[in-house]
């Protein structure tokens, strides 16, 4: 059977890559590579993910350098080509700089890193990374400094009425993200950002395993 | 030469709980009348042209492109012929 290939996209910093790797390649039993970020080629990948960590120590803003990469130039063309990419956490901080996803990441209204489950509302089931997934809610860790969603009221709106809100926060905002926003998509609905770590609880072995949910939308939609 | 220092502040509307918690230690030390603290970032450069026209096209680039975010943040900037 046709295996679809996930690159995951390591930046000088980044922690969470080896857990994407392993989420996808050995629960997912998909293929994974990992993609260095000087490298100038996606080496066939069917989805990049833009993985958790500190990218260049968060310095000046995070993901402001790293969006400055050799390699986001082409993930830059292959998101304008339809391409699948997934930044989570940091991933998503980088891909808010790029341009690639409406907004920006403040740091948490607390002030204060929060490393903890959180449950998440599936608010937009019509996507490729969550048209699979039965449930209502998931429970996805996070664990952010910054990760308190912030745009302007017009890109909000524009968020809104397009349904590019997919995951809120349901009980307790954990950051203060404007309207409980923890994962956005942008309008052609190719590239996905989120604050919780699908891919830590990805393995039933070690946490609750509904991560995986959202791999498993992706890898039914492209092998479809 | 030009010798460029740059101010990265936060816009007004946007929450700054670094400059808040600052404040909740002013307040503690007994400095009532600190209000409105802000937290911005302070950055210096040169810049090696003779031209101060050059010189402000690319600090200007500089600080758009990269050294302040336009979504949530405002920059300002001052030039010293060196």
């Amino acid at each position: 059977m046709r295996k679809i290939k996930f690159g995951v996209v390591v930046f000088p910093g980044s922690n969470c890559d080896h857990d994407a790797y392993y989420a996808t390649k050995k629960i997912m039993k998909q293929d994974a590579e990992f993609l260095w970020h000087k490298e100038l080629d996606l080496k066939g990948s069917d989805v990049v993910i833009l993985p958790g960590g500190f990218s260049y120590g968060d310095y000046l803003r995070t993901g402001a350098i790293a969006q400055l990469s050799p390699i986001m130039e082409k993930v830059k063309e292959f998101a304008s080509t339809g391409g699948i990419v997934i930044g989570i956490c940091n991933g998503f901080q980088v891909l808010c700089e790029s341009g690639l996803l409406p907004g920006v990441l403040l740091q948490n209204e607390s002030l204060k890193f929060v490393c903890e489950d959180t449950l998440l509302k599936v608010e937009n089931k019509n996507t490729i990374f969550t048209n699979k997934i039965d449930k209502e809610f998931l429970t996805i860790p996070i664990a952010h400094g910054d990760g308190n969603y912030f745009a302007d009221d017009k890109t909000i709106e524009e968020l809104e009425k397009n349904n590019q809100i997919v995951f809120r926060y349901q009980d307790t905002n954990p950051n203060g993200s404007i309207k409980n926003i923890a994962g956005i998509i942008n309008k052609e609905g190719n590239v996905l950002g989120m604050m919780p770590h699908p891919e830590r609880c990805a393995d039933t072995i070690i946490s609750n395993g509904e991560g995986s949910e959202i791999f498993n939308s992706v890898i039914s939609n492209l092998l479809k | 030469m030009f010798k460029v220092t740059v101010i990265v502040k936060r816009r007004p509307k946007i929450l700054d709980p670094q400059g808040k918690a600052v404040e909740q230690g002013a307040k503690l030390l007994g400095f009532n009348n600190v209000l409105n603290t802000r937290i911005g970032k302070y950055i210096e450069f040169n810049i090696n042209t003779d031209s101060e026209e050059d010189a402000t096209k690319e600090v200007k680039e500089f600080c758009e492109k990269l050294l302040s975010n336009p979504i949530m943040e405002d920059y300002e900037y001052r030039l010293e012929r060196e």
